[in-house]
Order: C-alpha cells, then sequence, then structure tokens
C-alpha cells in the first residue's frame, strides 16, 4: 500500500546557507499516526510547513521530493500546489487562542473552505460543521458556530479547531503540537479526541510533539529528530522498549516518570551530544555544505 | 460601567470642552485692538451713532454679561447678527456648510481609497523594491502641508495643464435650482450629471490638496498594521486550506488590520477638515474656512464666534463617529 | 545586537546629507543676504518688471530668477526671506517645543490634577482649527514677528504636550523609575534625569518637524497678509503675488514655491534621520 504522504530526501536552509532540515525522509499512510519528535529548534514543525506550504519567506526547499496523494507537489504550480493541499490535507495548530480569526464568527471559519475551494454548497457545509462540532463533543453547537472566538474558552477553541480540519476530510492531517498551549487538565481530553476522531475518519495524521508521553499515547510510529536530522525511525513498541539511536535512548531517559516523582532528571549526556553533532557534521561535509 | 453611564459621562465631557471652546474664543476676540463698530461706519460718523450701534450688538455690557447672553441665545439656536452681512450667524453658517463638509469628505474618499490601495499593494509586495518606493513617496508626501500641495497642483493642473478649475465652487453659467446647498449631493439625485461634472472639476483639486497628506498617513499605518497581522496564526491556518496571497492579504488580515489605524485617522480626518479654512482661500472655493478668514479680517465677532464652535462641533462630532464606528468593528466591545 | 539583517551600520544616510545640505545653505544665505543677494529686494523698478529667468528669451544679467509685476528681483527676495523664515523656524520651534514639551512631561509623569488640567485643555485646543485659530491671533495681537511666534508657540504645543505625555506615562511605569524612586530621588529629580534621556529622540524629531511647521505658518500668515508688517520679503508673500499673476509671470510664484517645498521636507526628513540615529533602543 503506498503511502499517502511521503517525504524524499528533504532539504530545507535559511536563505544565507544555513541548513534546517536535512536530508528528511518520511512516510504516512492512510489510518496510521506517525510521530515527530525533537527538542525545540529541531526542526519539527518546519517539516509540517513545508508540506503545507507555509514555510516563513527567509526559507527555501533546497532538495527533495513531497509526494502527497501520488503527486509530488514540488513539480507543481503554485495555484495548483495550494488547491491540492487544500483539498486533501489539513492543519490542527499549535495556539488555539490566536489560531481563529477574531473578526469573524466561528462558523464561516468552518464553512468557508468547503464552499470556496471545494466547492460545496452552503447548506451542505453548514451542516458539515455542525456535524463536527457535535463529534468533537462541544455542548449547543448552533450558538457556538454564531459566536465569536473571544467568547470561547482554549479547550473549546481548539476542538472547534479539530473540528475544522477534519471538515474536508482530508487525507492528511498535519497536528503541530496542538495540546502544548492547553492546561494540563484538558491535554489529555485533547489527545483522546484527536485519536478518536482519527481512528474514525480513518486521515493519515503526522503527531508533531516535544513530549513522548503523548507519542506513546498516540502514534503507530515516529521519528526522531535533531538538529533538522531524522535520527531514528521506528514502531511505536520497539522504540519504547529497544531505542537504537543513544539519542534516543537519552530522550527517554530524560522524560520525567510519573512513578518516581522524587528522582532526579536526566540530561542528555554530553557523549551523546558529541556523537549527533558530529553525525550533522559528517551530513553536511558529504552534501557539500 | 454601563452603556448608558458611559455615552453620559462622554456627552459631558464634550460639553464641557465646548464651553471651553467657546470661552477662550470669546475672551480672545474681545481683546481686539479697534473698534469694530468704527470699521462699519462713515467716517463721518459722530459718537452718538457709535454708541447706538454698539449697543445694539451689545458691545457696551461686560464681557461677562455678553457671554452669559451669547449663551443663553446659542441654547435656543440664535447666534447673534453678522457685523460685516448684516445676517443672522446661523443663517450665514448653515449657508456655507454643506460646500465645506462636501470638499472635506470628498478629500477623505479620496484619501482612504489612495491610502487603501497603497497599503495593500505595499503588503503584497513587501520587503520589494516596490514597497521601497511606497515608503518614500508617502514619506514625502505626509512632510508637505496641503497649502503646499495645492499651490503645486495649482501649478500643474491650472496653469501647465489646464484640465480642472482652480477657482470656485460652480461655473456661474450653469443653471441650477436646488433646494439645499449639497451641490453634490442633490446633483447626484436628481441625475444631473453636467453640474456633476462641473462641481467635481472644481471641487478636485482642492480635495486632492487636503487628501494627499491624509493618503499617505493611512498607507503607513495601514500598511504597518497589515504587516503585523500577516505573522498572525489564523493567516497562515487560511494559507493551508487553500487561499492565494490576494485573499488572505484582503479577505482574513485586512478587516483586522485596519481596527488599529481607526482612532489615529479619525483625528487626521478633524486635522484635514482644518485645513479647508486656507485650501478653500486657495481655490476661492466658497465654504466656511473661506467666509472666516473675511470675518477675521473684517473683526465680525459674532461670525467668528459662530465658525469657531460650528468646527469644534464637527471635530467632536466625528471623534464620536470613529469611537462609535471602533466599537461597531471590534467584536469584542460589542458584547461588552 | 544583531538583527536579522547582520551588524546594523550607523552611517550618515543620504537623507541627513540632503536635508542638512539644504537648511545649511539657508542658514548661509539668510546669514550673508546682504552681500550675496544680486539686488536689492524692496527696490522697485518698472523697467525690469516681470522678467523671466536666465534661461528664457527676454531675461536681463542680475535677475537670475526673474522679477515680479514691481520689478524686484526674484532671487534676492528669496534669500532674504530665507532670514524671516529661519529665525521664524528657530524661535517658534524651539519655544514650542520647550513649552509642549513642558507641560507634556508634567501632565504624564505627576498624573492626577496637574494631568487632568492639562489633558483638558489639550482636548479643547485640538477642537479649533489651527489656522483659523493663528490668523485670529494675528488680528487680536497685530502684526510683526512677535506676534507670529506666539502665535505659532499658542496653535502648536499639544503636538510636544501629547507625544510627550505618552512617553512620559509609559516610561514613568517602567521598572527603572521605581527604582529610582526607592533609591530617595525627588520627584521632579527623576523626570529630569532619568525620563529626560529616554524621550529626547522623540523631542528632537518633533522640534525639527515643529521648526518645519513654523515656516507652513509664517507662510499661510504672509499669503493672507497678515504676517509681518515691513516689506520685507517673505515667501508667502510672494507666493500670494505670484499666485494672481500665475499665467503672466509663472516664476514669481514658482520658485519660492520650490524653496518653501525643499526647505520644510528637509526639516522633517531631518528630524527622521536623526531621530533614527540616536535612538538609544536602536543603537
Amino acid at each position: 500500500m503506498s503511502a499517502f504522504l511521503e517525504i524524499r530526501n528533504l532539504c530545507v536552509t535559511l536563505k544565507g546557507g544555513a541548513p534546517i532540515l536535512r536530508n528528511v525522509s518520511l512516510s504516512v499512510s492512510a489510518g496510521q499516526v506517525h510521530g515527530l519528535v525533537g527538542e525545540s529548534g529541531a526542526g519539527k514543525s518546519m517539516i509540517g510547513k513545508a508540506v503545507l506550504g507555509t514555510l516563513p519567506r527567509a526559507l527555501a526547499v533546497t532538495r527533495g521530493e513531497i509526494w502527497l496523494d501520488g503527486v509530488d507537489l514540488r513539480t507543481l504550480r503554485p495555484a495548483e500546489r495550494r488547491r491540492r493541499i487544500g483539498a486533501s490535507a489539513a492543519l490542527i495548530p499549535q495556539d488555539p487562542l490566536t489560531a481563529l480569526n477574531p473578526a469573524r464568527r466561528i462558523g464561516p471559519q468552518i464553512t468557508r473552505r468547503l464552499v470556496d475551494i471545494l466547492g460545496w454548497s452552503r447548506a451542505d457545509a453548514e451542516a458539515r460543521a455542525l456535524e463536527l462540532l457535535a463529534e468533537v463533543q462541544i455542548p449547543d453547537p448552533d450558538r457556538v458556530m454564531r459566536s465569536y472566538p473571544h467568547e470561547l474558552s482554549g479547550g473549546m477553541r481548539q476542538r472547534i479547531l479539530i473540528a475544522a480540519a477534519f471538515a474536508a476530510e482530508p487525507k492528511l492531517i498535519i497536528a503541530d503540537e496542538p495540546t502544548t498551549a492547553l492546561d494540563v487538565t484538558v491535554q489529555k481530553q485533547i489527545l483522546r479526541l484527536i485519536a478518536d476522531m482519527q481512528a474514525r475518519h480513518g486521515t493519515a495524521l503526522l503527531f508533531v510533539t516535544h513530549d513522548l508521553g503523548v507519542v506513546s499515547k498516540v502514534c503507530d510510529t515516529l521519528s526522531v529528530l535533531y538538529a533538522g536530522k531524522v535520527v531514528e525511525e521506528a514502531q511505536m513498541r520497539r522504540f519504547f522498549m529497544h531505542p537504537i539511536h543513544p539519542y534516543s535512548a537519552a530522550l527517554l531517559a530524560a522524560t520525567p516518570s510519573y512513578k518516581d516523582p522524587d528522582g532526579s532528571l536526566t540530561p542528555v549526556p554530553q557523549s551523546v551530544i558529541d556523537q549527533v553533532e558530529r553525525e550533522v557534521t559528517d551530513h553536511d561535509r558529504r552534501a557539500g555544505l | 460601567m454601563t452603556l448608558l453611564r458611559s455615552i453620559l459621562m462622554r456627552f459631558l465631557s464634550t460639553a464641557i470642552t465646548l464651553f471651553g471652546v467657546a470661552v477662550i474664543i470669546f475672551v480672545v476676540i474681545r481683546v481686539v485692538p479697534g473698534n469694530p463698530i468704527a470699521m462699519m461706519l462713515p467716517p463721518g460718523a459722530t459718537e452718538a451713532d457709535i454708541a447706538r450701534l454698539q449697543a445694539q450688538y451689545g458691545f457696551d455690557k461686560s464681557i461677562f454679561e455678553q457671554f452669559t447672553i451669547w449663551l443663553g441665545g446659542v441654547v435656543q439656536g440664535d447666534f447673534g447678527t453678522s457685523i460685516s452681512l448684516r445676517q443672522p450667524v446661523s443663517a450665514l453658517v448653515l449657508n456655507r456648510l454643506p460646500a465645506t463638509l462636501e470638499l472635506s469628505i470628498v478629500a477623505l474618499i479620496i484619501a482612504v481609497v489612495s491610502g487603501g490601495t497603497m497599503a495593500l499593494t505595499g503588503t503584497r509586495w513587501r520587503n520589494t523594491r516596490k514597497e521601497g518606493a511606497i515608503d518614500v513617496s508617502t514619506g514625502m508626501a505626509l512632510s508637505i502641508p496641503d497649502f503646499l500641495w495645492g499651490l503645486v497642483l495649482i501649478l500643474l493642473f491650472g496653469v501647465l495643464w489646464p484640465v480642472f478649475h482652480i477657482s470656485g465652487r460652480i461655473s456661474p453659467a450653469l443653471d441650477i435650482d436646488f433646494t439645499t446647498n449639497f451641490y453634490l449631493f442633490e446633483a447626484l439625485l436628481r441625475l444631473r450629471f453636467d453640474v456633476l461634472g462641473d462641481l467635481i472639476g472644481h471641487m478636485f483639486m482642492p480635495a486632492l490638496a487636503l487628501a494627499i497628506p491624509l493618503s499617505a498617513i493611512i498607507a503607513q499605518l495601514l500598511k504597518q498594521s497589515l504587516k503585523e497581522t500577516m505573522h498572525l496564526d489564523y493567516v497562515t491556518l487560511s494559507r493551508t486550506h487553500g487561499y492565494g496571497e490576494h485573499h488572505v492579504i484582503t479577505r482574513d488580515a485586512l478587516p483586522n488590520a485596519i481596527l488599529p489605524t481607526l482612532t489615529l485617522v479619525g483625528v487626521q480626518f478633524t486635522f484635514l477638515i482644518g485645513g479647508t479654512v486656507i485650501i478653500e482661500r486657495l481655490f476661492s472655493y466658497e465654504g466656511l474656512g473661506n467666509m472666516a478668514i473675511d470675518a477675521v479680517i473684517n473683526r465680525d465677532l459674532p461670525l467668528i464666534q459662530g465658525i469657531v464652535i460650528l468646527f469644534a462641533l464637527i471635530f467632536t462630532l466625528v471623534n464620536l463617529a470613529v469611537d462609535m464606528l471602533y466599537v461597531v468593528l471590534n467584536p469584542r466591545l460589542r458584547h461588552a | 545586537m544583531r538583527d536579522a539583517r547582520g551588524d546594523v551600520k550607523r552611517p550618515i544616510g543620504l537623507r541627513l546629507w540632503l536635508s542638512g545640505g539644504w537648511l545649511s545653505l539657508l542658514v548661509l544665505a539668510a546669514l550673508l543676504a546682504p552681500w550675496i543677494a544680486p539686488q536689492d529686494p524692496l527696490a522697485q523698478d518698472l523697467f525690469t518688471s516681470r522678467l523671466p529667468p536666465f534661461w528664457e528669451a527676454g531675461a536681463e544679467p542680475g535677475y537670475w530668477l526673474g522679477s515680479d509685476s514691481l520689478g524686484r528681483d526674484v532671487l534676492s527676495r528669496i534669500i532674504h526671506g530665507a532670514r524671516l523664515a529661519l529665525i521664524v523656524a528657530l524661535v517658534a520651534g524651539t519655544l514650542t517645543c520647550v513649552i509642549g514639551t513642558a507641560l507634556g512631561l508634567i501632565a504624564g509623569f505627576y498624573r492626577g490634577w496637574p494631568d487632568r488640567i492639562i489633558s483638558r485643555f489639550v482636548d479643547i485646543w485640538m477642537a479649533f482649527p489651527p489656522v483659523l485659530f493663528a490668523i485670529l491671533l494675528i488680528a487680536v495681537l497685530g502684526t510683526g514677528l512677535t506676534s507670529i511666534i506666539i502665535a505659532i508657540v499658542v496653535i502648536d504645543w499639544t503636538r510636544f504636550a501629547r507625544v510627550i505625555r505618552a512617553e512620559a506615562m509609559t516610561q514613568g511605569a517602567m521598572d527603572y523609575v521605581a527604582s529610582a524612586q526607592v533609591a530617595g530621588r525627588k520627584r521632579m529629580g527623576t523626570m529630569l534625569t532619568e525620563i529626560l534621556p529616554n524621550v529626547l529622540p522623540t523631542i528632537i524629531a518633533l522640534l525639527t518637524l515643529e521648526m518645519g511647521i513654523a515656516v507652513i505658518v509664517e507662510a499661510i500668515l504672509s499669503f493672507v497678509n497678515l504676517s509681518i508688517s515691513t516689506d520685507s520679503p517673505t515667501w508667502g508673500g510672494m507666493i500670494s503675488e505670484g499666485r494672481t499673476s500665475v499665467h503672466q509671470a509663472w516664476w514669481v510664484l514658482v520658485f519660492p514655491l520650490i524653496t518653501l517645498f525643499l526647505t520644510v521636507l528637509s526639516f522633517s526628513q531631518l528630524g527622521e534621520g536623526l531621530k533614527d540615529r540616536f535612538d538609544p533602543v536602536l543603537r
């Protein structure tokens, strides 16, 4: 079964030369949840942005292919690329407080893309929106549709964003640290919601996070990133039981365990950092950077 | 604070300000050297004649008494009688007001359309040479006041390429029989396109002179606001939906970017209205500002008072309108 | 501090060179006017009336930019007119700056009753159309240089007061002020030594802007013949005369207009350039 999303040897650099993503390859199939883990600044979000076409202007894709539903996005003209992405992919953004347009009601923010980009009728779009709002367990969906974002709580807004992401029935969803900006009490609910909806809709999900605990609950497979380079790629269970790369092992060890609240935190050992830095430098040398 | 209470507070504050304006203008112009009454009469007038006329206009009383009488008249709508034109001030002022209002509003429309377009273009082409060019030209445009732009326009389009009229409000030869003095408005309603064309031909230069500095300010403020808004998450999210740059700028960013610029633009609009005083003079446009200058030269105290109070009232109304517009456009405040 | 563009260089930009250059030229012209002006600016001579500028047919040597309907040399009048313009700019500009800044600092830093009174006055003042107010003041005070300066200060002090008040309020709320207070400084002391240096770039930019505005207000006043009372040439007066004879002798309007245009532009660009250069945050 060919993957819905396939990234091959993706290189992204800052205009000026500094590499942001180094030869990243991964694939996600329908129904699969693939995690992207790494520390802050490792480039996890950039992969998602590269796929969705929202890289900052200062960055550019210099090499590699991004295959979405059997077409390499890089070979398309901008308008066609935008249309394809809009039709088959969606984003669950990180911060629910800034990801909704404060000047517009909730309803249009879900239905607009269905009507404008996908050509649905107004009535169909609104029915679909209500359907999804119910699915994400929003009480009184009619009133919420007519509300403005500032009238709703952060947790509610994240649910709405999740509903909006699934609305167009995309084949791929990229979740960019969807629980990082939420209260701890709400995080678990939202995670469960995303997992349930993904299972029900059979979507391919690329889940970006720095939290290994989150990964263990939701993902089937994962890639570990360091400085824009994929360090390890594995299946969930195997990874947690036998991580291959020392960096992965160090990450796992660094996760605070609720079973041992008084235990000291284990930072990533310098030797591991040195090793992984060497790998990065080797890569750059081979790539002629 | 309930809505009613804040409206009342606002009303009170405005009233105090207008009262302050009235007091200041009243006192200032009575320090005038020279006797305005004496100026009106022929040289052979006797002391008795002067005294009689002075009593008629109330100049024999103390400043405080004069103010109280004038204020009493004002609340009944009577602003006194013009010394130089021998007619009720309120009638004179209301007669000229529509001309100035039309000029100001046409100038505002020009400024908003051109300034807005420049802001949108500058955002579309941000960080390119095009944006730099827009920055340089707007920087220059807002350094130069409307008076100078008026003179430049007179030279360019009145002398070099005489396309527009540089004098007056309407060609004397035109036969119009309008009910109000809102010539532009009525011409539109009555579909008198010949009159409309003539009016616009006369109005375009002074309105443009007034509009240029405001247009530049709008362009800079709005562009800055737009560029900041373009970085926000909901704009990026809209891109992932498949929307192109043009849509994202105008439909997602713009409605949010306009808000922070409103108050400042409102204040600048009041400056524009103040500018009609000299621009009307420059273009011999028969409006309030032109009449005001004559009133000062003729030491016509009641007329000066009336016009200044009217200007002050217009300014405060504009500020009020802007504040209300801000509340209407900002969903966050509407439900407060 | 490095930003994304690399090292922030602080050269003297083109803007500063051009505006500073023009203004220096003007200062020189004003100082040396009696010696460098080709003609006597007040000398009327019907035989030399309405001469065109030197590159046109019919021009006469010595009248480089032409002459007006009374035979007076345009260039000489412009040079002499620079004296009035610069005196007004300097004196009125500085006075407005000092008074406006003082009131703004008091209102913004001390808050309370001083702020309420001053702010109320600012509101009242902003309800007056400035040009009309100036014309009115001249009518009241009589024509003359002092009246012009007083009129400019009276109509424009609010420009400084509002901005400086806002800045003083922002700065006053900052931590470094609180530490100064805790350390036992008197309030006025804090205001002068801590806050003033931080609002200085704004003051500089506004001051040069104000000078440009002063020149314009004087030009408008002389345009409506309400400026100085002597026959001394003024740019605004020349423009007023030039306006009436613009079809027959365009040069009488054009050259003083260009001079005025360049002067006002230079003042405001100078302000912007200086502000960028001396802003402690950008440094």
